[in-house]
């Protein structure tokens, strides 16, 4: 089972070593962590996605909680929240590659943000989902790096 | 004033009147201030004993034990002490000298990143950067560590901080923590479930944990089963709790408890466990338990409920303010027949004891002792057979009972019974030990003789490690191995060595008069009991 917890934290050094100490200790999954200032800079939000049973979804919200730097846990499933992620590829390309890429880039809506005449950075904003098809789309193409952000995520206004 | 006065003073503001300590280079400065303070600090010989000695102070006076040591080797040689406290939710606050700030990270001279290896089992801890947030880290630290579920604080130090001058003393009146806010009121609607599940229930049972003595709750949970003549059982952190003239009291539970315990748990239909951890020791698979009963679960701490067994009706807050609540209820039951059925489940001990010239057989030592301790007496055990012989043979007459429960930490004995004692030095202390668990810990005798404090000391000499031995009978098919202490030392000279009284007791013949010349004794005494090295503690693992 995937969960998102988006928990609010006090913005002090250490704090992000004991939050993800606490899942490195219990033995919980962390599948993406991002971190950020608030628009309060005395707090950071980390998005943590993680899996497992419904005991350990339940008990990694009580020991964040417990947490003495931690000042709220939301916790919802993904199908409650708006989740973006952010990636970064930079692909090698010919010239019979190019209008492929570009038509790639038009139906998924990600951009070109940076060109020489061998290689591009393409960069897409979307749901986690999305950035997996992008993904296998761009397989066939030669990727020389790649970087995403991990999830952020924000629960529904209802 | 510098930043070790401010903290001199600050403890001072916690009436702190003793800390337990070792010195070097980088906490040089506190003790350097402490000299013009009141505040009595005790020399321990290694560091983990100082946390030993803050556990031990703390439960025998309810105060709060202080430990203190230099960066490096002295910080992380405190570590065993910290965890062994953290598993028993035992406050302190413990102080760290650090390298200066600037060359944190850099792997100098006696540099350890103690913040970072201490995180999972600390309450919460400070690396103060800067000298005037001292005040304001001592109040706070005090504060977490005795409110909500106790445990140790950590505050890390770096030298140059103590050393900067110039500062005035302001010592916060309260504490703001918008992330601390432990719930210590129970849900009114929870508590009214507690009443409606014991009007449907025939043959309800509590077990008392050691949050029923943290949370200094005994008198209203001993109420509560009075009222409603509801039986009781108590886990080993809650050994003291029950008495053995209250027939509401059954005995300890788990695979080292009694048997007519663990048999009245089985065919209970209610169960509510108030301050334990329904951990692997106390209840054989925790998860099945609600099978065929109704958990009810109080404790402080959200996370512990539903951890290892899943509870009916969870209750959340302190056992205090919970058991007010419940006992204001007009409601009374009584269970009276059911407690007298499980009464004669109790075996009586009769003739157990052989007449023997060869060995002291330790459980009835245990027995014959504590059935002599009253309210002046406190137990404090060790960790190996020593401990099982004590929890499942103590006589409970009020006398009270001190143990490495969670952590199993051998060599906790002698330390903590000199913080107990110097916690409370009206208590006659009385330390048991194997001869394992005691070479950890027998430096501390120096400490013990330094301070002038009385303990009296128990040696049960198997000449191995019995607790392996019987590991190995029952789970490695006999096969005997590193559990060898050949014997030495022989503790009559290390009694010599550091002045104190000494006596073998050899056979069971010999047992009613070294119990009289170890109660009588006016100092510090060693006792050394000649156990067989077969002797088992028949604990059903």
């Amino acid at each position: 089972m995937k969960r998102i917890f988006s928990v609010s934290v006090e913005n002090r050094f250490g704090v992000l070593s004991k939050v993800s100490s606490l899942f490195a200790r219990r033995g919980y999954n962390i599948e993406s962590l991002t971190v950020g200032e608030t628009h309060d800079p005395t707090i950071s939000n980390m998005t943590i996605v993680s899996s497992g049973s419904p005991h350990d979804l339940e008990q990694i919200e009580k020991q964040l909680n417990k947490k003495l730097d931690v000042i709220k846990v939301r916790t919802f499933k993904e199908e409650e929240s708006v989740s973006r992620e952010l990636i970064l590829v930079k692909i090698k390309y010919t010239a019979s590659d190019r209008s492929e890429i570009i038509e790639i880039c038009q139906i998924t809506k990600a951009e070109i943000v940076d060109t020489t005449d061998s290689n591009m950075i393409l960069l897409l904003c979307d749901t986690p989902d999305h950035v997996d098809k992008f993904i296998d789309m761009l397989k066939k193409f030669s990727i020389i790096e790649l970087s995403r952000t991990g999830t952020l995520a924000m629960k529904k206004c209802k | 004033m510098n930043g070790a006065l401010l903290l001199v003073k600050s403890l001072e503001k916690e009436n702190v009147s003793v800390l337990f300590g070792y010195p070097g280079i980088s906490i040089c400065p506190l003790f350097d201030k402490l000299t013009e303070s009141s505040i009595h600090s005790v020399l321990v010989r290694h560091e983990v004993n100082a946390a030993h000695e803050a556990n031990g102070y703390y439960r025998s006076s309810g105060k709060v034990g202080v430990c203190v040591s230099s960066s490096g080797p002295g910080a992380t040689n405190l570590i065993t002490g910290i965890a062994t406290a953290f598993a028993d939710s035992i406050p302190m606050v413990v102080i760290t000298g650090q390298v200066k700030s600037e060359h944190i990270g850099s792997d100098l001279f006696q540099e350890a990143d103690i913040v970072g290896a201490c995180e999972s089992f600390v309450k919460y801890s400070y690396l103060v950067k800067d000298a005037s947030l001292i005040p304001k880290t001592v109040k706070e630290a005090f504060y977490i560590a005795s409110t909500g579920r106790k445990g140790p604080v950590l505050i890390d130090i770096p030298v140059d901080v103590l050393r900067d001058e110039g500062y005035e003393f302001n010592y916060p009146d309260e504490v703001k923590l918008r992330t601390y806010k432990p719930t210590l009121k129970g849900h009114s609607v929870q508590i009214k479930k507690i009443i409606n599940e014991l009007s449907k229930a025939s043959k309800p049972i509590i077990m008392v944990g050691g949050g029923v003595k943290l949370s200094d709750s005994i008198e209203e949970v001993l109420q509560f089963a009075k009222k409603h003549n509801i039986p009781f059982v108590s886990t080993m952190m809650g050994i003291g709790i029950g008495r053995d003239d209250n027939p509401l009291y059954i005995g300890m539970v788990g695979n080292n408890g009694s048997k007519f315990a663990n048999k009245a748990i089985n065919e209970a239909d209610c169960l509510i466990v108030a301050g334990a951890r329904v951990a692997d020791r106390a209840v054989k698979q925790p998860d099945l338990i609600t099978k065929d009963k109704t958990l009810i679960h109080i404790d402080v701490d959200p996370a512990e409920i539903g951890k290892n067994a899943g509870p009916n009706i969870p209750v959340v807050g302190d056992l205090k303010e919970v058991f007010i609540e419940l006992n204001k209820f007009e409601e009374q039951f009584d269970f009276s027949d059911w407690v007298n059925r499980i009464n004669t489940y109790k075996m009586t001990r009769e003739g157990l004891r052989e007449s023997t010239n060869l060995y002291v057989d330790p459980k009835e030592f245990v027995y014959s002792l504590t059935g002599r301790l009253k309210e002046e007496s406190l137990i404090v055990t060790d960790v190996g057979q020593n401990q099982i012989y004590a929890c499942s043979n103590f006589i409970s007459l009020g006398a009270g009972f001190i143990t490495s429960g969670g952590f199993g930490c051998m060599g906790f004995s002698v330390p903590a019974a000199i913080g107990a004692k110097i916690g409370n030095p009206e208590k006659r202390i009385i330390s048991l030990n194997g001869d394992g668990a005691f070479q950890m810990s027998m430096a501390e005798l120096s400490t013990l003789k330094q301070e002038n404090v009385d303990i009296k000391i128990v040696i049960f000499n198997n000449k191995s490690l019995g607790m392996i031995k019987e590991y190995q009978h029952l789970k490695y098919n006999n096969n005997y191995t590193f559990n060898e202490l050949n014997g030495y030392p022989h503790f009559d000279c290390i009694a010599k060595a550091y002045d104190i009284d000494y006596r073998e007791c050899h056979s069971n013949n010999e047992m009613e008069d070294c119990i009289n010349w170890l109660l009588s004794t006016k100092d510090t005494c060693i006792l050394e009991l000649n156990v067989d090295r077969d002797a088992f503690t028949c604990m059903n693992i």
